[in-house]
């Protein structure tokens, strides 16, 4: 009886799953451009997990971790691989800025879009026991300070650095940006009181603030997050509020996507746009961007594309502004 | 003593009969890890991070923490055995130990080294225990500056502490400089120093250059001479463990010297690496047997081993304390705690009462039961030491590839593996010291990154270096190791040069 409801169910299963051209038939590729332990590592693993744990393939999958000269290491590696099916990488905003920053010759459009899986925010963080209660006040700060006020991020000519030159042209001030090597380092510094403020994203300084260590000011969106369940100090992601409203007009989010090699076939894009699409539905991930206060924002196909497009040009525009392009 | 009854919790969740299995899997897994060249203990956490998502945090961290520990010890096995430290912390072990694996004391000295990790781990562990909350506030003081002044005082120590010719010290430092300087700048975020090959663009690994300027050039040397049936004296049996403890007490200074200096430097974290140098630096120069250095001298086994094990155990401190990864390895654990759904950070010690007591006992459990498994196998790996060296030779070659290759997936490092080989053969010639190269390679650019990001938040002026009483010491204290050695030479020589004639009588 019990053997043929399983027979049941297993047609059923079968039946239920839309029938594809390709399956992967070896053990699939996770790049991280970044080392392990920081955000796309985490973000990574926790897909790594959820695949494995609702069966979304019968094959394994590695996370590889090629974090050298600032992603472009497991970048090239996709750029030498195409038609690889078995390889994915997971990019950040780094995806155009390591070859604006460096001249290396890479470019998305080389790779195939698989799917956004989020978007990341950017917070203005300070020490707990600051007297500063919002941006104004810490900009004020700032135009007074001499030597220029310490502000930490992690990388040079990186996401936290196009924003903090921003704050620099919007405040009409100078600030000292310091470059940390990780989002978790700059948090560090910061309770320490090494630096006067971070622009960490909220996982990155999400400890430290439980900890009563620093305090969130505002955040660089144009709308303030949507998490409401309390996280430190009776405050939630949602009740801090926009640095536009505090009068510091600097926005800036990040996305946090997968991609495969180049020259593969649509089979194979849509095998993994499919297995992505079930994860993004998945209670485990829904869990993992909540607690990393990440925006849910999954796109693919076409949508990604344009997405891609116009996240580009702008890219474009805030490096050369800022005159981080490579001569 | 709130802590003290936390902790007898503590062993009671770690001594259940499946964390105790979960132990001694984690153990010998480590070893194998730690035993073979660049897959390290970070990539085996990594590697089986996966596996324990489905598992109780607590087991999971005991499992991966025992993996920890095993590399620690695994990594002196190559390094006393084969002149390869299977781990970067392991290089300063291969000074001595080697030297006395070719007299045929490899047993004595794989017991010394693990005898010596021990006393380290488990003086770490004792800092976590019982001054956590307090150590760990101390590590926020340290800025860009102050961790320059570490750095510095770690290259000071050496230069000052060495006898080898202080010039060329010096110039294989900067050759050491150079090489780190290599590969994208992270404060600029420029590339450097590549000529625009995408192989260089990785920088030089610290783990290939090591395995060819260690592994690669002995046995260039060994084969040079002739393939020496080196190891035939080697005793085998588990009675040398006991006769080497015996001799231990007599270095109680060295261990305790060892043990606080890695103790700091994990906890700074300045990290195992530099804790393992630093440690035989001072040993060499504080020692009565400092000028038998590096021809196998059991204290300068003793010396590294104690420092690096206390360092790396001590580096968990600041991770679960505050969530900043003391080392590569931690740094792992790290994102293996975020997944289970814990935050490290300072309230998990009020938030996970039970996890982060678990863990600390299981510290004390797993390093007994580390000590234990890899005594067992001294005589397992010391009988190695009799194979003909023309047989073992072509394997050991064999593994360095290995883990060169492992290392980032590329044919090019093992190219530079030879390149390097060859590179340490002809400082050996020259009689250049090959542990500065190491050293600057390994700290040159956390050294950089540290002094520029101090110099870019003081708008480049240099009194940031004096600017408060923690850093202003450290200096201080790096300048005195600096010049202590030419200065007590120059008394010396002086001396010496007073009484000429009476010298010629002595001879």
């Amino acid at each position: 009886m019990t053997k043929h409801w399983l027979a049941a169910s297993a047609i059923f299963l079968v039946g239920a799953t839309p029938v594809f051209a390709w399956e992967p038939t070896k053990a699939i590729e996770i790049v991280v451009p970044f080392s392990a332990g920081g955000a796309s590592d985490q973000m990574a693993r926790t897909i790594q997990g959820v695949i494995q744990k609702h069966n979304l393939t019968s094959q394994p999958i590695i996370v590889v971790n090629k974090p050298a000269a600032g992603g472009a290491e497991g970048m090239l590696e996709i750029q030498k691989s195409p038609g690889d099916p078995h390889k994915l990488i997971t990019t950040s905003s780094g995806i155009f800025m390591t070859p604006m920053a460096t001249k290396l010759p890479l470019n998305w459009t080389d790779y195939t879009p698989v799917a956004m899986m989020a978007q990341d925010s950017f917070v203005l963080w300070v020490n707990a026991k600051a007297p500063y209660q919002n941006a104004g006040d810490l900009m004020a700060a700032a135009k007074k300070a001499s030597p220029p006020m310490k502000v930490g991020g992690t990388s040079s000519k990186r996401e936290d650095n196009l924003i903090v030159f921003a704050m620099e042209k919007a405040g009409g001030t100078k600030l000292a940006y310091i470059p940390h090597n990780s989002g978790g380092q700059a948090s560090t510094q910061l309770s320490g009181g090494h630096v006067e403020a971070t622009t960490n994203n909220p996982a990155e300084d999400v400890a430290n603030w439980r900890g009563g260590a620093t305090k969130p000011l505002c955040v660089f969106a144009e709308k303030p997050m949507t998490y409401t369940e309390k996280v430190a100090d009776g405050k939630s992601w949602a009740d801090i509020p926009t640095c536009t409203s505090q009068g510091l007009d600097v926005t800036y989010t990040m996305l946090r996507g997968m991609f495969m090699p180049g020259k593969v076939t649509k089979e194979q894009q849509a095998f993994y746009v499919n297995m992505f699409k079930k994860v993004s539905e998945t209670p485990e991930w829904k869990d993992y961007l909540a607690r990393s206060a990440l925006m849910p924002d999954y796109r693919d196909g076409e949508a990604f594309v344009t997405f891609l497009k116009e996240d580009e040009a702008k890219h474009a525009r805030l490096m050369s502004e800022a005159g981080f392009m490579a001569k | 003593m709130d802590d003290f009854a936390s902790l007898m919790a503590g062993f009671q969740v770690a001594l259940s009969w499946h964390n105790i299995g979960f132990m001694a899997i984690g153990v010998v897994l480590g070893i194998i890890v730690g035993v073979l060249p660049g897959l390290g203990g970070p990539n085996g956490v990594a590697i089986l991070l996966p596996l324990t998502f489905g598992m109780d945090p607590t087991s999971a961290i005991i499992l991966l923490s025992s993996i920890y520990w095993g590399a620690l010890f695994g990594g002196a096995i190559t390094s006393i055995l084969f002149n390869i430290p299977g781990e970067a912390w392991s290089v300063a072990t291969t000074f001595d130990g080697y030297p006395m694996a070719v007299q045929g004391r490899a047993a004595e000295a794989l017991t010394a080294a693990f005898t010596a990790s021990f006393i380290g781990a488990i003086s770490g562990v004792i800092l976590i225990t019982f001054v956590a909350p307090l150590v760990a506030q101390f590590a926020l003081r340290f800025g860009p500056a102050e961790f320059f002044a570490v750095f510095l005082l770690t290259f000071c120590s050496f230069i000052g502490m060495g006898r080898d010719n202080r010039s060329k010290i010096l110039a294989s430092l900067c050759i050491g400089f150079l090489l780190a300087a290599v590969g994208l700048d992270s404060i600029s975020g420029d590339l450097r120093m590549t000529f625009g090959s995408m192989e260089l663009m990785r920088g030089f690994d610290f783990l290939i250059v090591v395995i060819g300027l260690f592994g690669v050039s002995e046995i260039l040397l060994t084969v040079e001479e002739g393939l020496v049936f080196k190891g035939k004296k080697a005793k085998i049996d588990l009675k040398v463990v006991l006769r080497t403890w015996a001799g231990l007490p007599r270095y109680w200074a060295t261990l305790l010297r060892s043990s606080v200096v890695g103790m700091w430097m994990g906890v700074t974290p300045g990290g195992a690496i530099a804790a393992s140098f630093m440690g035989y630096g001072l040993a060499k120069r504080f020692s009565k047997q400092g000028k038998n250095f590096g021809k196998g001298e059991i204290e300068g086994v003793l010396a590294p081993e104690t420092a690096a094990h206390a360092a790396g155990t001590a580096a968990l401190l600041p991770m679960l304390a505050l969530g900043i990864p003391g080392s590569a390895t931690a740094a792992v654990l790290l994102g293996g705690l975020l997944v289970w759904g814990l935050q490290p950070g300072p309230l998990l010690f009020v938030e996970q009462k039970d996890f982060v007591w678990g863990l600390i006992a299981s510290m004390y459990l797993g390093n007994v039961a580390g000590l234990v498994i890899v005594l067992a196998t001294v005589p397992l790996f010391a009988a190695i030491m009799r194979v003909p060296f023309s047989y073992v030779a072509p394997v050991i070659l064999i593994i360095c590839a290995i883990g060169a290759y492992t290392i980032s997936n590329s044919i090019f490092d093992i190219w530079l593996m030879l390149l390097f080989g060859v590179v340490g053969y002809v400082f050996k010639k020259l009689d250049y010291p090959l542990a500065p190269l190491v050293l600057a390679l390994v700290l040159g650019d956390r050294a950089e990154d540290a002094f520029r990001q101090a110099l870019l938040g003081s708008a480049g002026s240099l009194n940031v270096f004096w600017a408060n009483g923690l850093v202003a010491t450290l200096v201080v204290l790096a300048m005195l190791l600096l010049l202590w050695g030419p200065i007590s030479d120059m008394i010396g020589a002086a001396g010496r040069r007073g009484r000429p004639i009476e010298a010629k009588a002595a001879e």
